[in-house]
């Protein structure tokens, strides 16, 4: 098990469009990126879990050139309307830091 | 593609446009002059986030491309600015849902047999990018309406005493205004007020995991849409004074909540809106797009 934070060079998320939000984990070597791969706590159901959304709702990419993975889904609230709280999507990965992997 | 019209039927030297896709932006000359569109599409998603794709950006920049038929080359103008294969095969995650797939209006720049290589410590050179034309042209319509007039106020809190029973006193606030805004404004059912507690949910709203306000210090956000200004800015006004001393059960007597930084509480916002319209439409023809889009032509200097 590592704490997600600790195996990562970055973890971001933006909108990819006003509709969609985007997750990038980017990791600091291609063990760590594989100890993810085959890890129970980032399967679809744990992630649509913390996100709160459905789970066909859910997109999730291995990324090999980059050592990365992606995540993306449809926003809960479209960018800027009424109750939107982060605009450009830009703090949405938070839990992940912490996230046991 | 409208970009391309104007510039090569009407011999413009400027093109000033509203939105339009980034990457269009810097694509439309090469295109026009017949460059490989795979090199092409990919080197302007790169440079069009400027010096983004740099291994540690600490503050904006410019990228410089070099495109050919074959490759592109990125190199940041920045001196102490570097990039590597992994920061530039990364930029083609940022803000596009498919690592692999950007589509554009064109069609689909597709990167998944890319190859990055370093030419040098700062430049990377990135051979393998294939654009794939659509059969139909395609235009993203996007709209926006007009929501209502926002007011807000920030307001921080330290007192122990009410932090301790913070989501109960939001509540208690909450409920006391929506009495007093339907006595004063019996008539309009517009005028939505909304709280926000930054310290424990205020970015992450209903999906936070801490149920509770663990900090010494809080920030709240009132915010209140209503469908003009002076009737945000009116009930505003009255919402900071309820909030101001609403009550909690330890301390006896009039108490004094929020500290305010400024004077007045009440910040217009202005108007709000929100998006409603997210259309692909497909055009049979480019010129389709003169019905869509205005273009004039004008000579200055």
């Amino acid at each position: 098990m590592a704490r997600l934070g600790d195996i990562t060079k970055l973890i971001r998320s933006k909108n990819a469009g006003p509709f969609m939000l985007t997750i990038d984990i980017m990791f600091v070597d291609r063990d760590s990126f594989e100890l993810v791969k085959s890890s129970e706590a980032f399967s679809i159901g744990q992630i649509s879990r913390l996100f709160n959304i459905h789970d066909t709702d859910l997109i999730v990419q291995f990324v090999e050139s980059a050592m990365a993975i992606k995540i993306s889904f449809p926003r809960q609230i479209s960018s800027g309307g009424p109750g939107d709280t982060d605009v450009f999507g830009c703090q949405q990965y938070a839990l992940l830091v912490d996230l046991e992997v | 593609m409208s970009l391309l019209h104007g510039l090569s039927r009407r011999g413009a030297n400027v093109v000033l446009a509203g939105r339009s896709s980034d990457t269009s932006i810097f694509s439309a000359i090469p295109l026009m002059r017949g460059f490989n569109p795979g090199p092409t599409w990919h080197a302007a998603k790169v440079i069009e986030c400027g010096a983004a794709a740099v291994t540690l950006r600490s503050f904006p920049d410019a990228m410089f491309a070099r495109v050919s038929n074959q490759h592109f080359i990125v190199e940041p103008l920045a001196d102490e600015y570097y990039c590597t294969p992994q920061s530039v095969a990364a930029h083609t995650l940022y803000e596009n849902a498919d690592s692999y797939h950007l589509v554009e209006p064109l069609g689909v720049l597709d990167t998944s047999n890319c190859k990055y290589e370093s030419v040098s410590d700062r430049a990377v050179k990135v051979t393998g990018s294939k654009f794939n034309l659509s059969e139909q042209y395609t235009v993203k319509l996007e709209g926006a309406e007009l929501v209502g007039y926002q007011t807000i106020i920030l307001a921080g809190i330290r007192d122990p005493a009410i932090l301790e029973v913070i989501d109960d006193w939001i509540e208690g606030v909450t409920r006391a205004s929506k009495i007093r805004i339907s006595e004063l404004f019996p008539d309009n059912n517009e005028i939505s007020l909304v709280i926000r507690l930054y310290g424990k949910n205020g970015v992450l709203g209903d999906r936070e995991l801490k149920d509770k306000f663990e900090g010494h210090e809080a920030a709240l956000l009132f915010e209140i849409t209503a469908s003009t200004q002076a009737t945000a800015n009116a009930v505003a006004a009255t919402v900071a004074h309820i909030g101001l001393h609403y009550p909690i059960e330890k301390w006896h007597g009039l108490i004094s909540t929020l500290a305010f930084p400024y004077a007045p509480a009440e910040i217009p916002r202005g108007p709000a809106y929100q998006f409603n319209m997210n259309h692909v439409a497909i055009i049979s023809d480019p010129l389709e797009l003169r019905a869509l889009f205005r273009m004039s032509i004008h000579e200055i200097g």
